[in-house]
């Protein structure tokens, strides 16, 4: 018998002391229990007795039946799989994967702010009502906007919470407007918002160093247009350089500016979108306000508004009222021109109470040295590679809190992009984004953040370098990428030619 | 900085390699006359300790379910959290790690997401289910805007009993595209009043809320007829997601699109969020589906793996043409609920909503037994149900409060037809003894001080 | 780019449809060059039939799994037929997108319907301008 025919019969290590693991429904057994309920100490009621006919199920046999060690086991099996910010360098373009502080998890998981309920008497959430008061109010300050609302779910339903306001504006003063204006570097949520409140999208190039054009916006703009949507700095990692003169000529034909607030993380306590002409802008709190990511959310995603919106904002709106007894808070839903609700409660609440953690420890030093810092590692990863020649740099110049490079002449081996991003994971780092901006290709777009040291980036910088070698000497190795995880190469033309979205028992494997 | 670990030795390194002087030159690009003068006015840094304190201040000034007895529901459900759910959950690996773009190093966070697909899949009775929504209410709101997809109507149907934050945030989504929104009042026991007669050829979707805001189980198989005969599709809305554990599956009873919120699978109210809507529909539907989804695939070595598929859908592709502008999920959030799951399984989740059950009908015993009270609602309710007072909701919520008691949501806004009342919800939370206490609390001519003396 | 396919028999739109006419009818489908330029495809959004058309109204969709590609209608007329197999087999469009990976058959109105269709040698230098 093979070595590994015998591991495969006794034992269920992966690569290393990794695990492979089933499914929760190929691990249950019946009769298993992970639970322990309290005696009942009411009468038992049998449900037949007394809901409809018809309306009770028969059984759960859908889910499975594990002990407390089973799903401990599981999930934390399924863990080690994952990569993640506390096991490294985390470099994905945009998505701004800054360490997420301890102390965080620590005061989100207090009972006064955990076990809360959002519709308990204001009297009795005062402590959580003054967090978000103060929270608006910091993050107010951060960006130069009048008033924040933190009620937004996440980034993208913060540009839904924006444009609408921008919409309500334009409506309310009987300005019938048809367009939004959304430069070529934009994220694909900015074109599907507009699309949700009814606007058609003017599409506006950025020149070749890769910002804004003032003329390019004049030519586009009319008096159809309700609004420009910027990111800034943007999705090239670059100062849009003529934001004022940008803001002016929206501001001009009556339009609104929408600041896509996605990579505030580079210009903290240096500069603010408020002061930019910005009117209306959204935070994402999972990015500079280093909330955990989560796998892929919870995000939040407050917007922060100019007084011209402060009658369109979504209710209800947390207000101080001073008193002789002191400060109370309030809540307020008295906005006959509000948009109205974008959440059943607040928002993602226990984010804001992570976020303001975080405002909290570092003060405002702290906000300026997190730019200072991104921004330095940023340009030190760009001027690196650009130094050894090995990837292309689209557009050479200071960067801010990211930068791009592109795969070169790498085709020529039959290298694409992708295969330097999963080679990468070889080297034990988890890929930049790629194949983002759509206007870069084969465009890889780093960001490191202010959590990462210079020997930590000087390593990451060897793996590119040592990638690009390979690519040369031994293209084959890099297609193929990755060799060393539990799982090769997975077939995703498969997974979408053939969907198979659930786990069902007696499928075919 | 503790986070941040530059020293000004690594910094002076990274400056002369990039080959400026010092790190203001790095912000050259950005015009002088943008530049913010002067430092931020927010307050000055607190060290670990002091921070503590403040937020320890801010969190004792909140009532909660280690303070109070519980009977507030409406939305967001007290239930026991086991232990495991948060321990695996605070994994870093979990808690740390972004979408699962790159399958070979997410496998962990990919086939949590398939089994709580499957897992919702199995509760709802539908064949596909995403990757979750933000929560029940947006949910609610992007599955209308499915159903208008899928039949390219504009009209939509939605009962009263759906939750009335959940209408709000279905009206606001659905503001800026010309939807027509109709609302169907309750009937006298509670349920929604016949669908039927609302429902016309331009009606995309019926949505209803199994059960109700004000607790009352709907006849959904009704509902999914009514619908169906004008090629309309029913939308059933769950808020209570144990309630799934009792009742039968809505797609059973023949809605094409199920959605809601799973808050009560082992997630913290936490005043409101982060909590996890689901949304799931019928195979032939999962095109129109919003939202991220994971499926099955196998690697190169033909060993099976999990992917993010039918990306196409969304809103990094399709762009303005997608099928929502969501990003993200509520990964960290469904996780809980899966892991919840889990653990209760196939029994303990169905004995957890027959306790709940139990529980609500004792104290609905109750209130048909003292002076005072009473129950407007005569439809079937599963842990929630309202009580007529006999004087005013506030004195009597504020009676309930002398007693340690959060005694409900008071229904002056959301149903004030009903006169003085509240809605009541027992959870496995709730003790008889709490039951009793809130009862006694709540006649307008009880004297609860003496009973909190007691105690 | 020089391997790809462009039967000289066939018309063809700047959008990258074929265009084969047969009497009043017309069967549509994606050319060599669309079909790599999308990779493996693994959807095929098909019309519905009945449907009537303006030239480059959207016909449909095509996609491959991180990109989708309108199908506009290279002609004007009314949908009379699609093929039914792409719903089960879209990768038939990858393996013989001019023969059992046709889309649709479109009956054609009017007498310049094929007016804006250009031949394979004007399509092949459309191919080449943009391959630079």
């Amino acid at each position: 018998m093979s070595d590994a025919d015998r591991r495969s019969r006794s034992g269920n290590a992966a690569n290393g002391f990794g695990y492979e693991e089933a499914l929760l429904f190929e691990l249950s057994r019946e009769d298993r229990v992970g639970y322990s309920l309290p005696e009942l100490d009411v009468p038992a009621v049998s449900p037949t007795d007394v809901l409809p006919e018809g309306s009770v199920r028969e059984d759960l046999a859908e889910l499975p039946e594990l002990s407390e060690v089973d799903v401990i086991r599981h999930f934390t099996r399924l863990s080690t799989w994952n990569a993640a910010v506390d096991l490294g360098l985390y470099p994905l373009g945009s998505c701004t994967m800054k360490y997420n502080p301890k102390l965080n998890e620590r005061v989100a998981h207090l009972a006064g702010f955990s076990a809360a309920h959002p519709r308990q008497p204001a009297a009795l959430l005062q402590g959580f009502l003054h967090l978000c008061y103060e929270l608006a109010r910091h993050l107010a300050e951060v960006s130069g906007m009048d008033r924040v609302t933190l009620q937004p779910a996440a980034g993208a339903q913060g540009e839904l919470a924006g444009i609408m306001m921008i919409r309500a504006y334009h409506e309310h003063r009987r300005d019938h407007r048809t367009k939004v204006m959304i430069p070529d570097t934009a994220h694909g949520t900015n074109p599907a918002t507009a699309t949700l409140n009814g606007y058609s999208v003017v599409e506006v190039p950025s020149n070749d160093a890769g910002i804004l054009e003032p003329a390019a916006v004049d030519a586009a703009m009319t008096e159809d247009v309700a609004g420009i949507m910027v990111t800034n700095p943007n999705t090239l990692g670059l100062f849009e350089e003529n934001m004022a003169a940008i803001a002016e000529i929206i501001h001009a034909k009556g339009g609104l500016v929408y600041g896509d607030g996605a990579n505030l993380n580079a210009v903290l306590g240096i500069a603010r979108p408020g002061d930019l002409g910005i009117d209306v802008m959204h935070f994402n709190l999972h990015k500079t306000f280093s909330t955990p990511h989560g796998g892929g959310g919870p995000g939040s995603g407050p917007v922060g508004i100019k007084n011209l919106l402060a009658k369109h904002l979504p209710v209800p709106v947390v207000q101080k009222s001073s008193g002789p007894d002191g400060d109370a808070y309030v809540l307020d839903s008295d906005f006959p021109l509000s948009i109205g609700r974008l959440h059943g409660n607040f928002g993602n609440a226990g984010m804001f109470v992570r976020a303001y953690a975080y405002l909290r420890s570092l003060g405002p030093d702290g906000l300026r040295r997190c730019a200072d810092m991104a921004v330095l590692n940023a340009n030190y990863v760009l001027a690196r590679l650009k130094d050894s020649g090995a990837y292309k740099i689209p557009f050479d110049r200071t960067v801010m809190h990211e930068c791009i490079v592109s795969d070169g002449n790498f085709s020529e081996q039959g290298v694409s992009t992708l295969d330097i991003a999963k080679r990468l994971i070889d080297y034990g780092y988890h890929p930049p984004t790629t194949y983002f901006p759509l206007i870069v290709p084969g465009a890889l777009m780093i960001e490191p953040t202010e959590s990462e040291s210079l020997e930590g980036l000087d390593r990451f910088i060897e793996a590119l370098l040592a990638i690009a070698d390979e690519v040369h000497e031994d293209p084959e190795l890099v297609r193929t990428a990755p060799h060393h995880t539990r799982r090769s190469r997975l077939d995703e033309t498969r997974a979408a030619r053939k969907p198979v979205l659930r786990w069902q028992p007696n499928a075919a494997e | 900085m503790r986070y941040i670990p530059h020293t000004e030795r690594d910094i002076a390194q990274m400056l002369d390699v990039i080959g400026v002087p010092d790190v203001d030159s790095l912000f050259s690009t950005i015009p002088e006359k943008s530049r913010l003068r002067g430092e931020l006015d927010v307050p000055a840094a607190l060290s670990e300790q002091e921070l503590l304190r403040v937020l320890s201040a801010m969190a004792a000034r909140n009532a909660n379910t280690d303070t109070h007895d519980w009977f507030l529901g409406a939305g967001v459900y007290a239930h026991f959290l086991p232990t495991a759910v948060d321990a695996l959950t605070s994994r870093a690996e979990f808690l740390t790690a972004y979408t699962p773009y790159q399958p070979e190093i997410s496998q962990g966070t990919l086939q949590a997401i398939f089994e709580w697909q499957t897992m919702i899949c199995g509760l709802t009775g539908m064949e596909v289910a995403n990757a979750s929504m933000y929560d029940g209410a947006s949910a609610a709101a992007e599955a209308a805007l499915m159903a208008m997809r899928v039949t390219k109507r504009s009209r939509i149907v939605m009962a009263e009993g759906v939750n009335p934050e959940y209408r709000a945030v279905v009206r606001t989504y659905l503001s800026g595209i010309g939807a027509e929104i109709v609302e169907v009042g309750r009937a006298e026991d509670g349920r929604s009043q016949p669908i039927a007669p609302h429902i016309d050829g331009d009606t995309a979707c019926v949505l209803v809320q199994q059960p109700s805001f004000l607790g009352a189980i709907e006849d959904l198989a009704s509902a999914a007829d009514a619908a169906h005969e004008h090629g309309t599709q029913l939308v059933a809305v769950v808020s209570e997601a144990l309630s799934l554990a009792l009742l039968e599956a809505p797609g059973a009873l023949g809605a094409d699109i199920v959605c809601g919120e799973a808050q009560s699978f082992g997630v913290p109210m936490s005043v409101g969020g982060p909590h996890v809507g689901f949304m799931a529909t019928r195979q032939k539907l999962v095109r129109q589906l919003p939202g991220r989804l994971v499926g099955q695939t196998v690697d190169t070595e033909g060993r099976r793996g999990f992917v993010l598929t039918l990306a196409t859908r969304e809103q990094h592709i399709r762009r303005e043409k997608a099928t929502s502008n969501i990003c993200t999920n509520q990964g960290l959030c469904l996780l809980m609920a899966t892991i919840y799951l889990s653990l209760l399984g196939r029994r303990g989740l169905r004995r957890l909503a027959e306790i709940n059950l139990s529980k609500a009908e004792y104290a609905k015993a109750r209130v048909r037994e003292t002076p005072g009270l009473s129950l407007p609602l005569s439809a079937p309710t599963f842990n929630e149900f309202v009580v007529a007072l006999d004087g005013p909701a506030d004195a009597a919520l504020a009676r309930a409060l002398d007693s340690g008691i959060i005694g409900g949501l008071d229904l002056e806004t959301d149903a004030p037809e009903l006169g003085p009342s509240l809605l009541v919800c027992t959870t496995e939370l709730a003790s008889r003894d709490a039951i009793d206490r809130l009862i006694a609390a709540l006649p307008a001519g009880s004297d609860s001080g003496s009973q909190e003396a007691a105690r | 780019m020089s391997s790809t396919q462009i039967p000289k028999e066939l018309l063809y739109s700047r959008e990258d449809e074929w265009a084969r006419v047969e009497d009043h009818r017309v069967v549509v489908g994606i050319t060599d060059y669309a079909q790599d330029q999308l990779g493996d495809i693994v959807f095929v959004e098909l019309p519905e039939i009945g449907k009537p058309l303006e030239i480059r109204d959207v016909l449909g969709a095509i996609e491959s799994v991180k990109a989708v590609s309108d199908l506009y209608a290279p002609v004007a007329g009314t949908i009379v037929e699609v093929n039914r197999q792409l719903e089960d087999k879209p990768e038939i469009v990858n393996e013989d997108c001019y023969g059992d990976g046709w889309m649709c058959v479109i009956e054609i109105a009017g007498d310049d319907a094929l007016a804006d269709l250009i031949d394979a040698a004007a399509y092949a230098q459309h191919c080449a301008d943009r391959a630079d």
